[in-house]
């Protein structure tokens, strides 16, 4: 129980796919333009990491090594497609804001990397875990950049407006992405090295 | 006319990386040296337009006659990967010296969500086929452009002192963000 718990919860601050690990930047950027749209993408990708790992490990004892790679790429696709089906039809809205980048989840190196890494080696329930946990904490770090974007650019929290009128329209804007994810990878950092 | 407007607004105005964000893993990652980032830029390129070409005819005349367009991600992603594949073993036989070059970055290239990104708006966009070559390649283009303007930038900035806690990739994202800050300037061009 214990090994469960701490395979779901070095997602979030430890081993932290964004912060630390530094994997799938091109969505974390592209998309957080705001805190919901952040969320949105995330609980996308844990999605497709979860189901991933899941029937990586049941089959993973049936697959040769030697087409081991393409075998995950293509159980990741399917249920990139999935997701891309499911959000059409029941998020029309949030499928638009996110547009290109869902159907890249497909190449979101957390995704293969966690299914190469873990759920290739492991068994069943501590592969679900673990692809909970860096979903979430995928969806965590993307919520809160898209959250510190959202308030800097326009004032406003989950379109909950806070400050009145604009701010630093830039952060809204593809440098403001940059520079708001720049700033907390380096607090990050400093928040993981005062715990050692 | 038309290509030229293609050509600037993939190339400046819609870089693919500073306004995209498509291929950022290895914009962050191989950008510490000028000569990596040339030949990551010049893999890209190689393998954007074939993969582009190769796309386009599949989703033209296998998805769309069949009517099976909900399979593109699938089909593409795997379409790619086979051919970053196929390159590198052609490479390897017919010419040692740009398979040299280039080898190392290829396999790197299936991941690199510029690749299929491009194949996908190819489609978005309906371009024909001609169009989709030279999107494809004003693209690349941008990329190694955005690549090698930021490697000549880091290697400046190794020499820097910069405060403990942004040495690194931090310092290079704020870096990046001020590099995506210029290039807004070409807003409104076309």
């Amino acid at each position: 129980m214990n090994k469960n718990l701490k395979n779901f919860t070095k997602g979030f601050v430890k081993e932290n796919p964004v912060f630390v690990l530094l994997l799938g930047l091109c969505p974390t950027l592209g998309v957080t333009t705001s805190a919901i749209n952040g969320l949105g993408m995330g609980l996308a990708t844990t999605f497709v990491l979860v189901m991933s790992n899941l029937v990586v490990s049941v089959i993973k004892n049936f697959i040769p090594d030697k087409v081991r790679i393409p075998s995950f790429i293509v159980i990741i696709a399917s249920f990139v497609t999935i997701v891309e089906l499911l959000m059409q039809a029941y998020a029309p809205a949030l499928f638009e804001q996110l547009g290109l980048f869902i159907p890249l989840i497909v190449v979101n190196c957390i995704v293969l990397g966690r299914a190469e890494a873990f759920a290739s080696k492991n068994g069943i329930g501590a592969s679900i875990v673990d692809g909970l946990g860096m979903g979430l904490g995928f969806a965590f770090a993307l919520t809160i950049l898209g959250g510190v974007r959202e308030l800097l650019g326009s004032g406003a929290i989950f379109n909950i407006k806070l400050i009145p009128g604009d701010l630093m329209l830039v952060f809204v804007l593809a440098p403001g992405a940059f520079i708001a994810l720049g700033y907390l990878i380096a607090l990050s950092n400093k928040l993981n090295k005062s715990k050692k | 006319m038309e290509y030229i407007i293609i050509i600037i607004s993939a190339i400046f105005v819609n870089n693919i990386v500073l306004a995209q964000f498509l291929g950022i893993c290895p914009f962050i990652g191989v950008s510490n040296k000028l000569s990596t980032s040339m030949g990551m830029g010049g893999a890209v390129l190689f393998v954007m337009t074939l993969a582009t070409i190769v796309t386009w005819l599949i989703q033209t005349y296998v998805l769309a006659p069949l009517g099976i367009q909900f399979l593109q991600t699938i089909a593409f992603i795997l379409v790619i990967a086979s051919l970053v594949q196929m390159v590198e073993i052609i490479l390897k036989k017919v010419s040692p010296a740009l398979y040299g070059a280039l080898g190392v970055f290829l396999p790197l290239i299936t991941t690199n969500c510029a690749v299929l990104g491009v194949a996908i708006l190819t489609i978005q966009k309906d371009f024909n086929l001609l169009e989709g070559v030279v999107y494809a390649i004003s693209n690349a283009t941008g990329f190694a452009l955005a690549m090698v303007i930021f490697a000549g930038i880091r290697e400046h900035l190794d020499l820097m002192e910069v405060p403990s806690g942004m040495r690194g990739v931090p310092i290079a994202l704020v870096t990046a963000g001020i590099l995506a800050l210029a290039f807004m300037g070409f807003t409104g061009i076309v």
